[in-house]
């Protein structure tokens, strides 16, 4: 990856993951919400030494502005050859089981915003016959608990779709790399009673990238989530539904 | 993982504190909770209570760590206060530059830095790490943000280096950073019996190298009382790049579990001083050992045990009564029973900082710490700080957790004129208990 365009480019894992491009020397594209936040996390990975970059303030749950944003970002850079799309929510479960409002924003901007900035990715790199798309998923994907299946169910739909994704990109020569944390310590999980399972946004970072340059499909992070992620998937449902997980 | 936060000396040990994670510099500052107040706290490397808030918030600089830019050309690098000393040593010694002042441990951040004034082992020369600042911004818990530099809000800015953190938040600072050829140091280590040869080996080290520093072998008594180590030395000049020497100690050992309490005694510092006494480092060294040679053991502070430790620096005069003061607090130390483990002797030059609170003046610095026996500890180093009031000398917040009110005031007459720069939602155990509001 060498012109990169980062979603959600002001979240923690983001933010780690810019830094290592940027020591790399890569060219970006930011995206973020909040213009003061992209300018600290762009003047940053332009000191540790990105070779250039660039930013956008938007909003990406505004799908009609993708088409355009993903051809201004390919024009800035001129060329594009990765994409890290690390925007998502965590959403209220409690709420969204009041009220599907909540479930449809949740859906929104975790699963819809992805599919409708991959869509455009995916047509440039496949016809380009290059290109790395990097989606940030969710070990919470790998099966529904009554916790948080809202934002579990929007991680698994995106999931499922990059499974298509890279299976129809394979032969073009596209990666799509679909990367599933567990729990990281990060804004998003604030309000979370932090425990030993929780992992930095750096160690997933340098996972992340390394799951890259090996060329891997689908990689948990930290790699112990994928033991217990197989266990958790074993589990037969009539057994698991009485669980309280 | 969710780590208990202490302070580096883990005594004492603070329970009711909140934290607030500050991500955004241009975010406002939150609330105080009720009753409480709000303290800027970066890597927690402060020894003492300057750096917790009993009762209050802790606003947590961790992901305040943003670099704002740097001029290769001019060594001009501004960057979030919750940037690490470690962080910009990455980023700039592979293009040639360095920091002009460090303390012995790299994990702290720019803003803690700042609030301590830190200092390092080329004070003679280059005094503290606040006259290398060229501007920062402080926020208010007004709301109000002000750049400070030695020309602009100069109060704020006099009234901030050394102020503790309780002037308000430092959100990002600017620094100029010196060049250097290499990362190694020339170093030169040298022996000495006593507290005389100390002082005799001093004028020549100070006039030939930049970096001077002495281990004080604490146990040593009689006509041996302060034999120890010298080690001097200089950033290595660019003809000896190529010349083959030790490099950065790549693995980090971690110290995993708290040393139980018969680990520190008599028989075990003995051990430690012998061997350090025969490991005398020469020649080119990487940067990384010599500056800051407890980095490599993570969470030594655990050496300790639970009870944590107490670290005292003191700083006094270069008079007789300064000389004598250090023999005094060796001797007392050495005859205690409860020997210090690390003995640092240091100089500390004329060049003022613009701090209105910074702990060093023209003299001698000596830190010693004691693993924390609760009430024979706490006698032994009010002693050791009515000798050291006595001599006309200072006791370093950074380290303390427990000098007096009357101490406070007697080391820092400019006090009262910093008092009124304190921003009212700030505070700190160290604050209170200086104040003698405990």
């Amino acid at each position: 990856m060498k012109k990169v365009l980062v979603l959600g480019a002001t979240s923690a894992i983001a933010q780690a993951t810019v830094r290592l491009l940027s020591a790399r020397g890569v060219a970006l594209y930011l995206v973020g919400r909040h213009a003061e936040r992209l300018e600290a996390v762009a003047r940053d990975a332009r000191t540790r030494g990105a070779s250039r970059v660039e930013t956008e303030v938007l909003d990406l749950d505004d799908l009609s502005q993708h088409e355009a944003l993903v051809a201004r970002a390919e024009a800035a850079l001129a060329g594009l050859d990765g994409a890290l799309l690390a925007h998502g929510i965590l959403g209220d479960q409690a709420q969204a089981q009041g009220s599907y409002a909540e479930t449809e924003k949740v859906l929104r901007t975790n699963f819809l915003s992805a599919v409708s900035l991959l869509t455009p990715l995916a047509n440039r790199f496949e016809s380009q016959r290059t290109g790395t798309l990097v989606v940030i998923s969710s070990v919470a994907g790998d099966r529904g608990r009554q916790s948080n299946y809202v934002y579990g169910a929007s991680k698994g739909a995106l999931t499922v779709f990059l499974q298509g994704l890279r299976n129809r990109l394979a032969p073009a020569g596209v990666a799509v790399v679909t990367v599933k944390p567990g729990f990281v310590d990060t804004p998003m999980t604030a309000a979370v009673k932090k425990n030993p399972l929780f992992a930095s946004p750096e160690a997933v970072a340098r996972g992340l990238l390394r799951a890259v340059d090996a060329g891997r499909d689908e990689v948990y992070l930290p790699d112990f989530w994928r033991p217990i992620m197989f266990l958790i998937r074993g589990i037969p449902e009539r057994v698991f539904k009485r669980l309280k997980l | 993982m969710k780590r208990e936060r202490t302070s580096w000396g883990r005594h004492p040990r603070v329970t009711a504190e909140r934290e607030h994670p500050v991500s955004w510099a241009s975010e406002a500052l939150p609330e105080p909770p009720p009753g409480g107040s709000l303290l800027p706290h970066g890597l927690g490397r402060s020894y003492g209570d300057a750096c917790r808030n009993e009762g209050g918030a802790l606003l947590t600089t961790e992901r305040l760590d943003h670099f704002l830019g740097f001029d290769p050309a001019t060594g001009v690098l501004r960057c979030e206060s919750g940037v690490t000393l470690d962080a910009i040593l990455r980023l700039v010694v592979p293009q040639g530059w360095f920091l002009p002042v460090t303390p012995g441990t790299k994990f702290v951040t720019v803003g803690g830095a700042i609030a301590n004034d830190v200092h390092g082992k080329n004070h003679v020369r280059e005094g503290t790490f606040g006259r290398h600042l060229r501007r920062f911004e402080l926020l208010r818990s007004d709301g109000s943000r002000r750049e400070c530099s030695p020309t602009q809000n100069a109060d704020w800015f006099g009234a901030t280096i050394g102020g503790l953190g309780l002037t308000g938040l430092v959100t990002w600072a600017e620094l100029q950073l010196r060049r250097v050829s290499t990362p190694y140091i020339l170093q030169e280590t040298v022996p000495f019996e006593n507290l005389e040869g100390f002082l005799a080996l001093l004028e020549a080290s100070e006039r030939d190298f930049e970096f001077n520093v002495a281990w004080v072998d604490s146990l040593a008594r009689g006509r041996h009382l302060g034999r120890g180590l010298f080690y001097r030395g200089d950033h290595a000049p660019p003809q000896l790049d190529a010349v083959p020497r030790t490099r950065a100690p790549a693995p980090r050992l971690q110290i995993p579990f708290d040393f139980p309490q018969f680990a520190l005694n008599r028989v075990s510092v003995a051990a430690f001083n012998a061997l350090q006494y025969r490991l005398r480092p020469q020649g080119l060294v990487h940067y990384e050992p010599f500056f800051y040679p407890l980095d490599a053991v993570h969470g030594w502070n655990r050496i300790y045990g639970r009870q944590g430790f107490l670290q005292f620096q003191c700083g006094v005069p270069m008079t007789l009564a300064g000389t004598d003061a250090l023999r005094e607090v060796l001797d007392r130390s050495a005859h205690s029973g409860m020997p210090s483990f690390l003995t640092v002797l240091k100089v500390y030059g004329a060049l003022p900082s613009p701090g209105w609170m910074s702990f060093p003046q023209r003299g001698f610095s000596l830190a010693l710490d004691f693993a924390h026996r609760g009430e024979r500890t706490l006698r032994l180093v009010d002693e050791l700080d009515a000798l050291t009031r006595r001599a006309g000398g200072r006791v370093y917040p950074a380290k303390d957790s427990r000098m007096s009110p009357e101490s406070f005031r007697a080391y820092y007459p400019e006090h009262e004129r910093f008092r009124g720069y304190v921003d009212p939602a700030f505070s700190s155990s160290f604050w209170r208990r200086v104040n003698g509001a405990r």
